[in-house]
C-alpha cells in the first residue's frame, strides 16, 4: 500500500474536522448499545408469541427426549409379561400416564419419549443433509451461472422426478428394511432440491446487488463475495425453508412407517408407534394412537411457529 | 373515527369564496415502536381555481397531508385526531360517511400519484379505466362514458386516442402514463386537483411535458391545484402560494415570490440557500448541518432548532407559533419573529443574504 | 508521459509532496476546546489530535500546496484516464430456444479524456447509458468493445488479477445509499474489506485507516462496530465515500452520489465531495441527470443520448453556448427555482427512444426540434452525426449546429403546441 507521511496536526485541520462532524450532525443521541443482525433478530422473534411458544413446545420435547429415557422406570425393551385379561391395554392411569398398549401392555408414555428421540434426529439430521447439499449445490449453479448451472439444475430436475417412497422399497431390497441411518439419508437425499432452487435463486438476484457491485470495484475477491457477502444475505430464507423441511420429514417418516418401509419396529418411533396402534382402536383403544399423533401434531405445529417466528425475525425489513 | 371527530364541536363553515379550507388537522400513525405525529396541527386554505403547492422533505407529512383530505389512509394503523377540520366546497369531509367520500373522490377533488405504474391497475384497459370512473360518477352509459374518456386522452395531447385507450399501462412509457393519469383525473371536471411528486419519477424533458400540460389544463379548467413536491423550482413554476412543511408542522406559508424570493423561516432559507447555482462555483454550498429529526425523538420545542442557525436557548423552551412576518399575509414559525427575537432578526436576515451570494461557508480555500 | 503503476509498497510518484512545514497561518494560542457541551459538540480535541494526525495534516499540507496541485496537474500531458471506442451491448435473450433476439445498445461507440485534477460530468436522461459507462471503465461490467487506458495503461485487457491493483487507484461511489452497503456487515468491515482485499495484512494499520476514513467523512470514528441500519441516508453515503477513499484513489466515478438524497444532505454531501478533492487532489467523473448540481460542481460535462456523446465542453460552453438541439432541450427543461424567471420552455416531443431500437442516422432526429424547423433534412436520417469542434472550442454531433441560437430557439418555443407533444414517434411505445 502506498504510504504517504505527513507532519503533525496543526489547528486549521482540526477546524475542518469539526466543521465536517458538525455537517454531518455526527448523532450523540443514538442508542448505546449497537445490536447487530442477529441479536436484532432474537428480540423481533421474541416479540412474535406464537414463534415463542413453538420453541417453548420444542424445548420441551428436546428435553423428554433425551431425559425421558433415562428417567422413565420402565425401559422399552424390556417387554413385561403381558396379562392376558386386558388383551386391549389399560387407559391412562397415575402408574402409566398414557395408559398402555394392546397386546404386549408396554408403556405408552415411554414409547412416546423414545420415539420422540428417534422421531426428531430423523426431522433434524435429514434436514441438515438436505440443507448442506442444497446450499452447495445452489451456490455453486447460482454464482458460476452458465453451463454448470444447467447441468446441476437438470440433476435437480431428475431428483425431483423421483417419488420416496419408489426409492425406500428399492433401497430396503438392498440395504435391509428399517435401518434409522438409511432412513436418514434417503430422506436428506431427497430434500436437498427446494433448497438448491432457493439458494440459487437467491445468489442470482443478490449477485446484482449494489453491494456485491461495492465489493467487486474494491477488488475482493469471488469467494469472500460468496461468504462474507451474499450467503450472509441468503441465511434467512434458508432457515425459514428448513424449519418447513424438518416438519415435512417428520411427517413423511410417520407416514413410511405406517406402510411398514420406517424404522425398524424394535425401535420405536412415533410413526410406526401409530401403525401398530391402529389394528386395536376397534376394541377401543385410543391412547395408544393418540398420544403419538399428538406428539407429531405439537412437533409439526411447533416447528412451524417457529419458521413464522424465524422469517419475521430474519427480514431486514421488518422493525424490531 | 366518526366518534372521537363528533366529540368534538365543529367550527364553523368558511365562506364561499375558499374551497379548500384544512384547520388544525393531525394525523397520527400507531406504529410498534409508539406513535408518530406525521401531520401536526396544518392548516392552510385554497380559493376556486387557485395553486397551492407544499413543499417538504421526507418526513415532513406533505404526503400525509394529501392522503388524509381524500381519506386515503388506512385508519388503524393511521388516525385523524379529534379538531382536525377539512371543509371542502362547504361541507366538512372527515366526518363524512364513506360512501359520500367516494362519490367525492375522483368527481370533485381528482388525485395522480408519483409513480403512474403502480397507481394504474395493469389489468385493465387505459380507457376502461377512465371510462369506468366517468360512468361512476357522471352517471352516463357505457357508451357516452367512453367517449368522455377518449375526449379526456385528446386533452391531454396522447395521440390517436382511439387506439391508446384499448391499450393496457405496461404498453405505454412513464410519460404516456402519467399523461393517462391526468386524464383520469381530469374525466369528471374535479374542482380540486391534488398532486403528489407527479413529475419526481420522470426525466427532465418528459417532466417538462407534463408540467406544461398541467399549465395549460390549468388556465383552460379552472380546477384549484394543490401541488405537492420537495422541488422548488417546479414549486417556483407551478403555484401561486407555498406552505412550507418540516417535520410535519407547517414552518412557513406565503406567496411562492415571497417564500422563494424572501423566505423567513430559518429552514426555508436554508433550503434555498443550498440549491447549487452557477453563482457559487468554486465555493462551498450553504448547508442546513444534522438531519431530520426521528418522530420518537422530537427535540422539546421548535423541531428545527438543533440545526438551526439562528437558534438561542429560547428556542429549546417555548414552541413557536406561525407568526406574522414583516410582509403581509407571510408567516413563519419562529421565535425570530416575536418580541423576543426582534434583536436577531437583522443579523438573520443578512445573514441569509450574504449566503445567498457567496455560500455560508467558505472554509475551503479555492 | 507513460506512467506505470506504481508497485506496492512505494510512494506514488504522481502525488504531489506534501509541504513540510505547518500551515503558516495558524494561530497556536487559540483554545481548542470546542463550546460547552452542545448535543453536536465533538469530543475533546486532544484524545482526537493524536489519532487523526496523519489525514488531518494531510490537509493542512494539501491546502497550503493548492497552488502548486493545480500546476502539476497542468504540467502532466497525458490524460489520467482516456477512453477510447468504448461500446456496452447488452443481449436480449428470449424466446424457446433462449437465443439472442436482439440487443440494447446501452454504450456505443464513446470517446473521451479526463486530465488529472478535472471533474468532468456525464449527463443525460434514462436509457442514455452514463450509468453503464461509469460501470465499464471501472470494469465492473466488461465492455464489449473499445480501449479504456488509465494512466497510460490500457486496463480493458488485464485479467481480474492484474487488475486489483489498479482498482486501488480508481474508485466508484454509488448512487443509492441503501443498496450499496452489505446490510449484515459493521462499517469496519465494509469500508476495510477493500483494505484487506488490496494487501493490507495487518489488522491495527487496517482499523487505524478505517477509522481515519471515517474521520475524513464527517463521522465518529468510533463506528465502525455500527451497522448500516442504524446510519441515515447522508451518513450511508457518507460510509461509501469513505469506503471508497479508505484505498486512496486517484480516481473516482460518482455515479448520482446525491440523486438519492433529500435537497437539504444533498448539499452536505456535495460540499464533502468538494473538500475531498481539494485535500486528496482526487479526479472526479461525475454522473448525473440534474444540470444544476453539475453546473456547479464540474469543469466539464459531456451531454448523452443512447448510448452516445452528443455535446462536450467546459461547463461555461455549455450552458452558454450548447449547439445540440438535445442539449438545449435538456437546459430549458430544467425548473428554475426563480419565480421571476418564468420561462417558455422548449418541450421535446415524444418519448425516448428504446436503446434496444436507436433510431437510423442521427439518433436524436426522430424528437429533434431542429430538424423540424428546417423542414426535416434528408440527412439526420441516413448519415450519423459525429462529434465535431466549433469555434467555441467544444465538440458537437449535430450536422446542423450552426443553426442553432437563441433566435431559433425563440421561434420555436412561440410556435410550439405543448399538447401535442406525446407524439409516438416510432419504437417510442416500447416499455422502459
Amino acid at each position: 500500500m502506498t504510504e504517504v507521511h505527513l507532519p503533525p496536526v496543526t489547528e486549521p485541520a482540526l477546524e475542518e474536522i469539526e466543521r465536517r462532524a458538525d455537517e454531518a450532525g455526527v448523532d450523540y443521541e443514538v442508542q448505546l448499545e449497537s445490536l447487530n443482525q442477529w441479536q436484532l433478530a432474537w428480540r423481533k422473534f421474541r416479540k412474535h408469541r406464537l414463534a415463542l411458544v413453538g420453541l417453548g413446545i420444542l424445548i420441551v420435547l428436546i428435553v423428554a427426549a433425551i431425559l425421558g429415557p433415562i428417567l422413565s422406570p420402565f425401559v422399552f425393551n424390556q417387554i413385561p409379561k403381558p396379562d392376558k385379561a386386558v388383551y386391549a391395554g389399560r387407559p391412562p392411569s397415575l402408574a402409566h400416564l398414557f395408559g398402555e398398549t394392546g397386546g404386549l401392555q408396554r408403556d405408552v408414555l415411554q414409547l412416546v419419549v423414545n420415539g420422540a428421540r428417534t422421531s426428531l434426529v430423523i426431522g433434524f439430521t435429514s434436514m441438515g443433509i438436505g440443507v448442506l447439499i442444497g446450499t452447495i449445490v445452489g451456490s455453486v449453479a447460482g454464482y458460476l451461472g452458465g453451463f454448470v448451472d444447467n447441468v446441476l439444475m437438470r440433476i435437480v430436475d431428475v431428483m425431483l422426478s423421483l417419488p420416496l417412497l419408489f426409492v425406500i422399497l428399492v433401497a430396503s431390497k438392498f440395504f435391509g428394511n428399517g435401518n434409522v441411518l438409511l432412513i436418514i439419508v434417503i430422506f436428506g437425499l431427497l430434500s436437498w432440491m427446494g433448497i438448491a432452487r432457493l439458494v440459487r435463486s437467491l445468489f442470482l438476484s443478490i449477485r446484482e446487488r449494489e453491494f456485491v457491485e461495492a465489493a467487486k470495484a474494491v477488488g475482493v475477491r469471488d469467494r469472500r463475495i460468496i461468504f462474507r457477502h451474499i450467503l450472509p444475505n441468503a441465511v434467512s430464507p434458508i432457515v425459514v425453508s428448513a424449519s418447513l423441511i424438518v416438519a415435512g420429514n417428520i411427517i413423511t417418516e410417520a407416514f413410511v412407517s405406517f406402510l411398514g418401509f420406517g424404522v425398524n419396529p424394535i425401535y420405536p418411533t412415533w410413526g410406526n408407534v401409530l401403525s401398530n396402534a391402529l389394528t386395536f382402536i376397534p376394541v377401543g383403544n385410543w391412547w395408544w394412537p393418540f398420544f403419538p399423533g399428538l406428539a407429531i401434531i405439537m412437533t409439526v405445529l411447533a416447528v412451524n411457529f417457529i419458521g413464522d417466528g424465524l422469517r419475521d425475525a430474519l427480514d431486514p425489513r421488518s422493525r424490531a | 373515527m366518526t366518534a372521537t371527530a363528533e366529540r368534538h364541536a365543529l367550527g364553523a363553515p368558511p365562506p364561499d369564496d375558499i374551497l379548500l379550507d384544512v384547520r388544525n388537522l393531525r394525523t397520527v400513525f400507531h406504529v410498534m415502536d409508539g406513535d408518530v405525529p406525521a401531520v401536526d396541527g396544518v392548516s392552510f386554505q385554497l380559493r376556486p381555481g387557485r395553486s397551492i403547492g407544499i413543499v417538504g422533505e421526507s418526513g415532513s407529512g406533505k404526503s400525509v397531508t394529501a392522503l388524509t383530505i381524500m381519506r386515503l389512509l388506512d385508519i388503524p394503523p393511521a388516525e385523524v385526531m379529534p379538531g382536525s377540520e377539512i371543509w371542502f366546497d362547504g361541507t366538512e369531509l372527515l366526518r363524512m360517511p364513506m360512501d359520500a367520500m367516494r362519490k367525492i373522490r375522483g368527481n370533485d377533488i381528482a388525485m395522480i400519484f408519483q409513480e403512474p405504474l403502480t397507481s394504474l391497475n395493469p389489468v385493465f384497459t387505459i380507457g376502461g379505466q377512465i371510462a369506468e370512473q366517468v360512468e361512476l360518477h357522471l352517471k352516463v352509459k357505457k357508451k357516452e362514458a367512453w367517449e368522455r374518456a377518449i375526449e379526456s386522452l385528446k386533452l391531454v395531447g396522447i395521440p390517436s386516442p382511439e387506439r391508446r385507450a384499448k391499450q393496457y399501462p405496461h404498453e405505454m412509457s412513464g410519460g404516456m402514463r402519467q399523461r393517462v393519469m391526468i386524464a383520469m383525473a381530469l374525466s369528471c371536471e374535479p374542482k380540486l386537483l391534488i398532486a403528489d411528486e407527479p413529475t419526481t419519477a420522470l426525466d427532465v424533458t418528459i417532466q417538462a411535458q407534463i408540467l406544461e400540460l398541467l399549465k395549460t389544463i390549468q388556465d383552460r379548467t379552472d380546477s384549484a391545484l394543490l401541488l405537492i413536491t420537495h422541488d422548488l423550482g417546479v414549486i417556483a413554476e407551478m403555484v401561486e402560494d407555498v406552505v412550507v412543511m418540516y417535520s410535519g408542522q407547517v414552518v412557513e406559508t406565503g406567496t411562492v415570490d415571497q417564500v422563494l424570493l424572501e423566505p423567513r423561516a430559518p429552514y426555508t432559507m436554508g433550503l434555498i440557500e443550498s440549491i447549487p447555482t452557477v453563482d457559487k462555483r468554486g465555493g462551498r454550498l450553504s448547508v442546513i448541518k444534522g438531519t431530520v429529526p426521528s418522530p420518537f425523538n422530537l427535540p422539546p420545542a421548535c423541531r428545527f432548532e438543533p440545526r438551526c442557525p439562528y437558534a438561542w436557548d429560547h428556542c429549546r423552551k417555548v414552541v413557536p407559533d406561525l407568526f406574522q412576518t414583516d410582509h403581509p399575509n407571510q408567516l413563519a414559525r419562529c421565535h425570530l419573529y416575536t418580541a423576543a427575537g426582534v434583536g436577531r432578526r437583522e443579523q438573520a436576515l443578512e445573514a441569509h443574504a450574504q449566503a445567498m451570494t457567496v455560500g455560508r461557508d467558505l472554509g475551503g480555500q479555492r | 508521459m507513460t506512467e506505470a503503476l506504481p508497485p506496492t509498497g512505494s510512494v506514488d510518484a504522481t502525488r504531489p509532496a506534501p509541504a513540510s512545514s505547518p500551515d503558516p497561518t495558524a494561530d497556536p494560542t487559540r483554545d481548542p476546546t470546542p463550546e460547552g457541551e452542545a448535543p453536536n459538540a465533538v469530543p475533546a480535541p486532544e484524545a482526537r489530535r493524536s489519532a487523526s494526525q496523519d489525514w488531518a495534516a494531510g490537509v493542512a499540507a494539501a491546502t497550503a500546496s493548492d497552488a502548486q496541485r493545480r500546476a502539476d496537474n497542468a504540467a502532466e500531458i497525458e490524460p489520467l484516464l482516456r477512453v477510447v471506442g468504448l461500446k456496452k451491448h447488452f443481449p436480449i435473450i428470449g424466446g424457446f430456444l433462449r437465443r439472442q433476439i436482439g440487443t440494447v445498445f446501452a454504450v456505443d461507440g464513446v470517446d473521451f479524456e479526463v486530465q488529472r485534477g478535472e471533474t468532468f460530468a456525464l449527463v443525460g436522461e434514462s436509457g442514455c447509458g452514463k450509468t453503464t459507462l461509469g460501470r465499464s471503465l471501472l470494469r465492473l461490467t466488461e465492455p464489449t468493445a473499445g480501449k479504456v487506458i488509465f494512466g497510460g495503461r490500457d486496463i480493458s485487457a488485464l485479467s481480474q488479477d492484474e487488475l486489483r491493483p489498479v482498482r486501488r487507484r480508481m474508485q466508484i461511489i454509488f448512487q443509492d445509499p441503501f443498496g450499496s452497503l452489505n446490510p449484515r456487515m459493521p462499517v469496519s468491515d465494509i469500508i476495510g474489506e477493500g483494505l484487506l482485499a488490496q494487501g493490507m495484512k495487518d489488522r491495527k494499520k487496517r482499523d487505524k485507516k478505517v477509522e481515519d476514513s471515517l474521520e475524513v467523512v464527517g463521522l465518529r470514528r468510533d463506528y465502525t462496530r455500527r451497522y448500516p441500519h442504524e446510519f441515515s441516508g447522508g451518513q450511508r453515503q457518507r460510509i461509501g465515500i469513505a469506503r471508497a477513499l479508505a484505498l486512496d484513489p486517484e480516481f473516482v466515478v460518482c455515479d448520482e452520489p446525491v440523486s438519492a438524497l433529500d435537497v437539504s444532505i444533498q448539499s452536505q454531501v456535495l460540499n464533502l465531495l468538494v473538500d475531498l478533492r481539494r485535500d486528496f487532489n482526487l479526479t472526479y467523473l461525475f454522473i448525473s441527470h440534474n444540470l444544476s448540481v453539475i453546473q456547479y460542481f464540474s469543469d466539464r460535462v459531456a451531454v448523452m443520448y443512447l448510448g452516445k456523446i452528443a455535446e462536450v465542453g467546459t461547463v461555461e460552453q455549455l450552458y452558454e453556448n450548447a449547439r445540440h438541439p438535445y442539449t438545449v432541450a435538456l437546459l430549458s427543461a430544467i425548473p428554475e427555482a426563480d419565480p421571476r424567471r418564468k420561462k417558455k420552455r422548449l418541450v421535446l416531443k415524444g418519448d425516448v427512444p428504446s436503446p434496444a431500437a436507436p433510431p437510423t442516422g442521427c439518433r436524436f432526429h426522430t424528437r429533434c426540434w431542429l430538424r423540424e424547423k428546417l423542414g426535416n433534412p434528408e440527412r439526420c436520417v441516413t448519415e450519423e452525426p459525429q462529434l465535431r469542434v466549433l469555434e467555441s472550442g467544444h465538440q458537437t454531433a449535430c450536422h446542423f449546429a450552426e443553426d442553432v441560437s437563441d433566435r431559433t430557439v425563440s421561434q420555436v418555443v412561440q410556435t410550439q403546441d405543448v399538447l401535442a407533444t406525446a407524439v409516438a414517434a416510432e419504437g417510442a411505445d416500447v416499455p422502459a
